[in-house]
């Protein structure tokens, strides 16, 4: 039923870590590796191996450079799944009843047999979690690896998300942030967690915690400026060509 | 948003059709016999041809029975049954027109009202997608609704309503283009908050996720149409509007069906462009993800 339950008291989902990211994709092949071979249709490629290569992936990886009025750029990576909002626009808009919201735990998931790939989720959806399978033609997208986290198959270290488990910078944390107590509870609201496009008001799960400030290093070298290696003043036949250029029309003064 | 050839075909014969079936809903034209055979066969041949092209976009069109299902909260689910509603209560009152020679006039009501009940629903569909700020808003109905009575209104020869709702329609087009180009600004939406880095600095896309191209860059990062913006707005206007605004002048005093029908092919095909553009121009907030829009 595409009608979403009342806000459930548990809210499973991730938090992000920007700081820690290091943009290695280990998420995205962990992902993949995990969801095209355990449920429903897999995830598949077209011409991989071409350079007009692609295909379904349910976490990407953007990189994205921020300018501070002062001091040097900074190269932030940033991985993107589904953020299982509250008020998730992708599961009303669906005519079927294959987009549902979980009650139990707020994990949004799609029933494959009754997606009829209309594609209106997609269109829904402001972050890009959604993507039609070109093969299956059916809509895939993250499950927070529900297959994972319930599975008693597994030993107990596994029992979550594929991305979380695999990513070897710990940037990337799963639990319950419906309960203010829960470990990435208090890891929100210890970094300032942030929601994406929040004027969207699907209030997200997913928190996304911010870079760290950079710090200022100080001098700590004492020989640092014994070796200082840049002439300030050109002199000999540099020094002269300098003049004699700058004395040329169109030099600079 | 990649205008997809069969979902304007759709948003153009459809809304064409039903406009049609509105106005012989009302009893504007009530014929009977074979004239009322030829008006509701256009009118289903554009309507019906307009939904199964729409479904030529579905990955699964088998289970598109299913669709019918979820009209609580789905503008897609209520178009579908306002569709079937309206194509069979018109069907049985074309019947009664066609085959008895009779009027049964509260049910043509009802489907007129259905029929524009379809084109509402559709334009929901877009209207309510807050990820399209050019589409989220309270002209995309309107437009589609004018569209689509000026289209029946000259289909069914109601010459004096085609003359106003050409100039409604155009002048709510142009209205529509331009307070459109400015909501994606006024939307909020932006890289800063997106990305939610925009505190330290100014944000720029610096690589994407992958080397190819993706599903989300197909669908929603369209840029090819928006090249040729100011040609196609001047074609939808000249073809879509004025032609078959002067045409009809000239119907009104020869009563020519030739220029009836220039005047039926130059709207269609000033619609076509303007749908085109509907999609082509409409930028949906995913693109800011990757630099594009």
């Amino acid at each position: 039923m595409t009608t979403l339950p009342p806000p459930s008291a548990k809210k499973l989902g991730l938090v992000i870590d920007l700081d820690t990211c290091v943009g290695c994709h280990a998420c995205v092949v962990s992902c993949k590796g995990w969801n095209t071979e355990n449920y429903g249709a897999p995830l598949s490629d077209q011409n991989a191996y071409s350079a007009a290569g692609q295909g379904t992936f349910l976490n990407r990886v953007h990189s994205y450079e921020v300018q501070p009025d002062q001091g040097a750029a900074q190269l932030i990576h940033f991985p993107k799944s589904c953020l299982h909002c509250e008020d998730a626009p992708c599961v009303t808009v669906c005519p079927t009843g294959a987009s549902y919201k979980r009650q139990e735990d707020g994990i949004v998931l799609v029933n494959e047999q009754d997606c009829i790939g209309c594609g209106l989720c997609a269109w829904a959806c402001p972050y890009g979690a959604r993507e039609l399978d070109a093969a299956e033609c059916v809509m895939k997208k993250c499950t927070l690896c529900v297959d994972r986290i319930y599975n008693e198959n597994l030993p107990e270290e596994d029992r979550q998300p594929a991305c979380v488990r695999t990513c070897p910078a710990g940037a990337r944390h799963f639990g319950d942030l419906g309960d203010p107590d829960s470990d990435v509870s208090q890891l929100v609201a210890e970094r300032g967690g942030f929601d994406l496009m929040p004027e969207q008001g699907t209030k997200p799960v997913n928190k996304y915690l911010p870079p760290r400030p950079k710090d200022v290093e100080p001098e700590i070298d004492i020989l640092a400026p014994y070796l200082e290696p840049v002439a300030q003043d050109a002199k000999g036949l540099m020094g002269w060509l300098d003049k004699a250029l700058t004395a040329m029309p169109g030099g600079s003064k | 948003m990649h205008p997809a050839p069969s979902v304007i075909i759709f948003n153009t014969f459809s809304g064409i059709g039903f406009g049609l079936l509105f106005f012989l809903g009302l009893g504007f034209p009530a014929p009977t016999g074979w004239v009322a055979f030829v008006f509701f066969a256009i009118a289903y041949i554009m309507a019906v041809g307009g939904l199964i092209a729409s479904t030529f976009h579905l990955g699964h069109p088998e289970r598109a029975i299913k669709a019918f299902s979820q009209w609580r909260t789905s503008w897609l689910s209520r178009e579908g049954i306002c569709a079937v509603a309206a194509l069979i209560i018109m069907a049985i009152y074309g019947a009664g027109l066609v085959f008895f020679g009779t009027k049964l006039t509260i049910l043509g009501w009802v489907g007129a009202v259905l029929s524009l009940g379809v084109v509402y629903t559709t334009s929901m569909i877009y209207a309510q997608m807050k990820t399209v700020p050019r589409w989220k808003h309270w002209s995309t109905p309107a437009l589609f609704i004018d569209l689509s009575v000026a289209g029946g209104a000259l289909l069914s020869g109601n010459i004096v309503i085609a003359l106003i709702m050409l100039v409604i329609a155009g002048g709510m087009t142009a209205y529509y283009w331009a307070t459109g180009d400015k909501r994606f600004a006024e939307s909020g939406s932006n890289l800063a908050n997106a990305t939610g880095l925009g505190g330290i600095g100014s944000v720029r896309a610096f690589e994407p996720p992958h080397t190819g191209s993706n599903y989300l860059l197909k669908e929603f990062a369209f840029e090819v149409g928006r090249k040729h913006v100011q040609k196609l707005r001047i074609i939808s206007m000249v073809f879509g509007f004025a032609i078959p605004f002067v045409l009809l002048l000239m119907v009104q005093a020869s009563a020519s069906h030739i220029l009836a029908l220039f005047a039926v092919i130059s709207h269609i095909v000033g619609v076509l462009a303007l749908r085109w553009l509907f999609f082509a121009q409409a930028e949906h907030v995913v693109g800011l993800y990757y630099g594009k829009r």
